[in-house]
């Protein structure tokens, strides 16, 4: 599948930010974190902020964005429907929770029950990002049972890992941010370890033959495209550049995204605040970087039945 | 709507198509283009159209598949087939296409079947090109709207039209009759009626979108026999099998 730039940012971003606001919100509303208003601000500020680029980003992939808000009509049965609406339901109780967080100095009373609410919408909006892809059927690598916890974890690590370095920021709270994010780096890498094993072994959901209806003559074979230029389902189904370079990027994610970032997250949580900004910082970046390379993968790798009428033997 | 409408008529609207008959000659396709330019979905946008790379939206596409048995004895070159293959909207009755629309653009009539896009409403947003296992819909970035096949709707209802016209402009152009139209919800129909016979197929049917459209698979192939010399039959007792085998002789020197 081609793997539209708009998209990436759309899942990446949104994903840290519900991360973030989904962290905070608990650690907040259990007691946790103490109602700091510097941490509050710039945590609570920063995942609103991410959230919202990111689904200003989603509009950009749009044929006609200024009518995205006919999208939020198709809830019963749309999954990309349900996200908008709970990804906008979500905003209220996030407010309330940071405005006593940040104005009152509270998480407790009702902003505990408000910002319980935000990380139950928090989480529940990254659940529907992830169903939009799970539920297409023509697509294997898209529909299996690893790619709802790959997204839930992505947005886990990389939401800590911003977590992590507002901790350090602000000074409040450190060991706990540091270990939340390792343990959710950690658990990103194994996901998504499972969900590449999964997709390379998988067998096969469909031939050449099944999509012709061609079966009872044997095997079915393109011999001929009925155009000699490139259509819009070869170039955003057919998408072919990724699996080439698959086994080298999925290295740079474990690497870049997870390894290195949770080393460098272990070493900060030895070193004084001042200088493990940067570490975490660093840290940041490298988890940015594999989140999108990721994500690039998660598109690109995918493979759509229609490539069976364009040569595909199978999918 | 985007959900699926639970009562319906029954009638379900759709396309035979017989891949025995089809020759690939793309007139269907272009047929189609010609007509749904102007029509319901109109225009169908081509860019580049006489340059390098023309690229444009077309409901219709005819690919060319050969085929090989897959055991090893009786395979070989006499028995592998090319099959003209055309690929366009099969208004399934578990349309995903329809479900996954966000907006309520996409939606399947419940008198007839037929899968339409309300313009008016689509955002662009492609997911139900993305959730169509057979490639039926595409994208035109000039009206920044997805575009699909409907089935002719303007010319299937068009009382202008004289009643034998009121057909498909893909099945009104074929010339070897490969395409037939007609409600495939009706047993008794002329379409349901074929598919009975030649046991027609659905594409893809593990994926459950249970397409309306259905194909007909190629006949087998004539046995080698049917191309033997005629049995000479002197002094038998019918003239014409006489006089036949006597033309069979003359026309194999």
């Amino acid at each position: 599948m081609h793997p539209a730039a708009s998209v990436i940012l759309f899942t990446v971003t949104s994903g840290m930010g519900y991360g973030l606001l989904a962290l905070l919100a608990v650690l907040g509303s259990l007691g946790m974190l103490p109602p700091d208003p510097g941490l509050g601000l710039a945590g609570l500020g920063t995942a609103l902020a991410l959230i919202t680029v990111g689904l200003l980003a989603s509009t950009f992939h749009l044929g006609h964005p200024e009518r995205a808000w006919r999208a939020l009509s198709q809830w019963r049965t749309s999954w990309l429907s349900r996200e908008g609406v709970l990804a906008i339901m979500a905003y209220p109780p996030a407010v309330l929770f940071g405005g006593g967080w940040v104005l009152a100095g509270r998480t407790d009373g009702v902003f505990a029950l408000a910002g319980w609410l935000t990380a139950l919408l928090a989480v529940l909006t990254v659940c529907c990002t992830a169903m939009i892809y799970a539920s297409l059927k023509p697509i294997p690598q898209w529909r299996n049972r690893w790619v709802m916890p790959g997204y839930l974890a992505m947005a886990l690590a990389t939401g800590a890992a911003w977590l992590a370095l507002l901790a350090s920021v602000f000074g409040i709270g450190r060991g706990l941010t540091d270990i939340i994010a390792i343990l959710g780096l950690g658990l990103a890498a194994l996901v998504k370890l499972a969900y590449w094993r999964h997709i390379d072994s998988a067998a096969p959901i469909a031939t050449a033959a099944a999509a012709t209806g061609l079966g009872g003559l044997g095997q079915a074979r393109l011999l001929e495209r009925p155009n000699t230029q490139e259509n819009y389902l070869q170039k955003e189904m057919g998408f072919r550049v990724a699996r080439k370079h698959a086994n080298r990027l999925r290295r740079l994610v474990l690497i870049g995204g997870f390894g290195l970032p949770l080393v460098l997250i272990l070493a900060a949580s030895f070193l004084p605040a001042a200088m493990s900004i940067w570490l975490l910082a660093l840290a940041l970046v490298g988890v940015t970087i594999g989140a999108l390379v990721e994500r690039w993968l998660f598109f690109a790798q995918a493979k759509h039945t229609v490539t069976l009428y364009y040569g595909a033997a199978t999918v | 709507m985007t959900a699926i409408a639970p009562n319906t008529t029954g009638r379900k609207l759709g396309l035979v198509i017989d891949l025995d008959t089809c020759v690939g000659c793309h007139a269907c396709a272009v047929a189609c283009k010609e007509w749904n330019d102007g029509g319901h979905m109109a225009p169908l946008t081509d860019e580049d159209p006489y340059g390098r790379e023309p690229f444009g939206v077309w409901f219709n596409r005819v690919h060319a598949f050969e085929t090989q048995p897959e055991s090893g004895c009786g395979g070989g070159p006499a028995s592998t087939r090319t099959v003209h293959f055309p690929r366009s909207c099969l208004h399934c009755e578990q349309p995903d296409c329809v479900t996954v629309c966000p907006t309520g653009a996409s939606y399947k009539r419940a008198e007839d079947g037929i899968v339409l896009i309300d313009e008016d409403q689509c955002i662009g947003c492609k997911l139900c090109s993305w959730a169509c296992p057979y490639g039926a819909r595409e994208y035109d970035s000039h009206s920044g709207t997805m575009k699909k096949c409907t089935l002719c709707v303007d010319r299937i209802y068009n009382t202008n039209l004289p009643p034998a016209e009121r057909r498909p402009a893909c099945v009104m152009v074929c010339p070897t009759s490969a395409r037939l139209f007609g409600d495939l919800g009706d047993p008794g129909s002329d379409v349901s009626r074929r598919v009975a016979a030649r046991g027609g197929v659905d594409l893809l049917p593990d994926l459950g979108y249970r397409p309306v459209n259905k194909y007909l698979p190629p006949r087998e192939r004539r046995a080698a026999a049917d191309t033997a010399p005629l049995p000479d039959a002197p002094g038998g007792a019918d003239i014409g099998q006489r006089l036949l085998g006597w033309v069979d002789r003359l026309l194999s020197r």
